[in-house]
């Protein structure tokens, strides 16, 4: 069985049905990207999977655990969704920091929190050596970002690209099983991309495993282990990037590949 | 009458006023809060019990308001509700100025907290759901500061208003700066103290315009 496992998602708003039954495997330590036109689903199938949408049917099993399962999991409890939701990150395409702290509590702010309920439960821990771990752990999360010298700047005062690699940070401080990315470079100049696409082949070189809903084509090629085309709430075809790319089948990949090179050719 | 007896006789009827215009904010700001909760309740009958409240409260004057209060339960009723009289300030009917003050006030606020929240982008609540957050830490760890940034203006000029507006409580005879200058001083043909509870109103609208500012540059730090 592979590492997470999701089976017939399907979700519906309203009317309109966004996945209609979308079945997706991914292994320990691999990079998965998923590519598809505006309006084919992409973000929905995140926002499934990071439990910020229930989907109508299916399953989902992370490393041998179910996770979700829509027969019996029609409402589940905040606090079972809270510690589902920490399985996985999320890195979104407007970043989402919090304009009010800075850089360095950005990324600390949900560890320490989770350490004070810790604290309150376990009273044989350390909160303040519990803290310094948690705050060293952040200036190497910087390191790897290469925003060290930008710990106490506030959001406001970055670029996108600086702002997104907080993002990633943040994310990455919660140690997430799975590290999920929704068009992380959508929101940015282009000369910004580069340096968010970078930190992400970086942590692809640590054996992270990551799902990345993308509109980089040439970022999904090089970095990716396996691409999925979504359109129309399927999966319209899937495979290593190798074959995705040069060789699509499906009429709409094909469609879709040529928009976008016609468009990268103006 | 000399300046030292006009002063004090001022000064008592300021106490007043002041004191009416803090029980109000301070009793009004978590009302205020309460109704916003209501305001946006996703039980519907709720959300539009408050809206009708906000609508009958913010649609009638104020006046008409104290008169209410006021009058209604013992003329109506027979209840002698604020007749009571006990020698402090706080008599029957400063209380039923401050319970009027009050419900406006919180009607008010409870609006502009809910452009507030509504303000804050949805990728600030889902940012916090996806770190594990539980929604009380979203709400006061995440939301709550940007909500105070992005209301401070609006807030003060209720508060500002708030401040002339006590002096409305003269008409259900409550003994503020207005009431006690009409009918100790005024009475007697003295009309240059008019000019000088003007004085009274300008610094102390000052003293909280300085206030506000201060907030605000405190919060000026980061952009919501």
């Amino acid at each position: 069985m592979a590492y997470l496992e999701i089976k017939n998602f399907c979700k519906k708003f309203g009317e309109h049905e966004v996945l209609k039954g979308i079945d997706l495997s991914i292994e320990k330590g691999e990079v998965l990207s998923i590519i598809g036109s505006s309006g084919s689903g992409k973000t929905t199938l995140l926002r499934c999977i990071n439990f910020l949408e229930t989907p109508n049917k299916g399953v989902m099993v992370l490393d041998g655990e179910t996770l979700f399962n829509a027969e019996t999991d029609k409402k589940i409890r905040e606090k079972d969704l809270r510690e589902k939701r920490l399985n996985f990150g999320l890195v979104f395409q407007s970043f989402n920091l919090f304009p009010q702290y800075s850089v360095a509590d950005n990324i600390t702010l949900a560890p320490l929190l989770q350490l004070k309920e810790k604290c309150k439960k376990d009273k044989t821990l350390n909160f303040a050596e519990e803290k310094q771990k948690i705050i060293a752990d952040a200036e190497k999360l910087l390191e790897k970002t290469g925003l060290t010298d930008k710990k106490n700047e506030y959001p406001c005062v970055l670029s996108g690209g600086q702002q997104q690699r907080v993002a990633i940070a943040r994310a990455l401080a919660l140690k997430p099983k799975i590290l999920c990315f929704d068009e992380p470079t959508s929101a940015l100049d282009p000369e910004l991309t580069g340096e968010v696409l970078k930190v992400i082949r970086a942590l692809k070189g640590e054996d992270r495993t990551m799902i990345i809903v993308t509109h980089e084509m040439g970022f999904a090629k090089n970095v990716s282990d396996s691409v999925v085309f979504m359109a129309n709430g399927v999966i319209e075809e899937e495979g290593n990037p190798k074959e995705v790319f040069e060789n699509p089948k499906s009429e709409k990949l094909k469609a879709f590949l040529a928009g976008i090179n016609n468009k990268e050719g103006e | 009458m000399s300046f030292e007896l006009i002063n004090s006789t001022l000064l008592r009827g300021f106490g007043t006023t002041c004191l009416l215009f803090i029980l109000t904010l301070v009793l009004s700001l978590p009302l205020g809060l309460l109704i916003m909760f209501g305001l946006k309740c996703p039980v519907k009958i709720v959300s539009w019990l408050c809206r009708i409240f906000v609508w009958i409260i913010r649609g009638t004057p104020l006046m008409l308001q104290l008169f209410v209060v006021f009058y209604v339960p013992s003329l109506l009723f027979g209840i002698k509700l604020f007749s009571f009289t006990n020698g402090t300030v706080f008599e029957g009917r400063f209380l039923a100025a401050l319970i009027t003050f009050v419900i406006n006030y919180a009607c008010y606020f409870s609006v502009i907290f809910k452009g507030g929240v509504d303000n804050i982008s949805r990728g600030q609540y889902e940012a916090g759901k996806v770190l594990g957050l539980t929604k009380s830490q979203i709400f006061y760890k995440i939301v709550l500061l940007q909500v105070i940034k992005t209301i401070i203006s609006p807030i003060s000029n209720e508060v500002i208003t708030l401040v002339k507006d006590t002096s409305l409580a003269r008409v259900i005879s409550v003994a503020e700066i207005f009431f006690i200058n009409e009918t100790e001083i005024l009475s007697k043909a003295i009309v240059w103290p008019l000019f000088y509870i003007a004085v009274f109103f300008l610094l102390f609208i000052g003293l909280l315009t300085i206030l506000f500012n201060y907030l605000e540059k405190k919060l000026s730090y980061f952009k919501a």
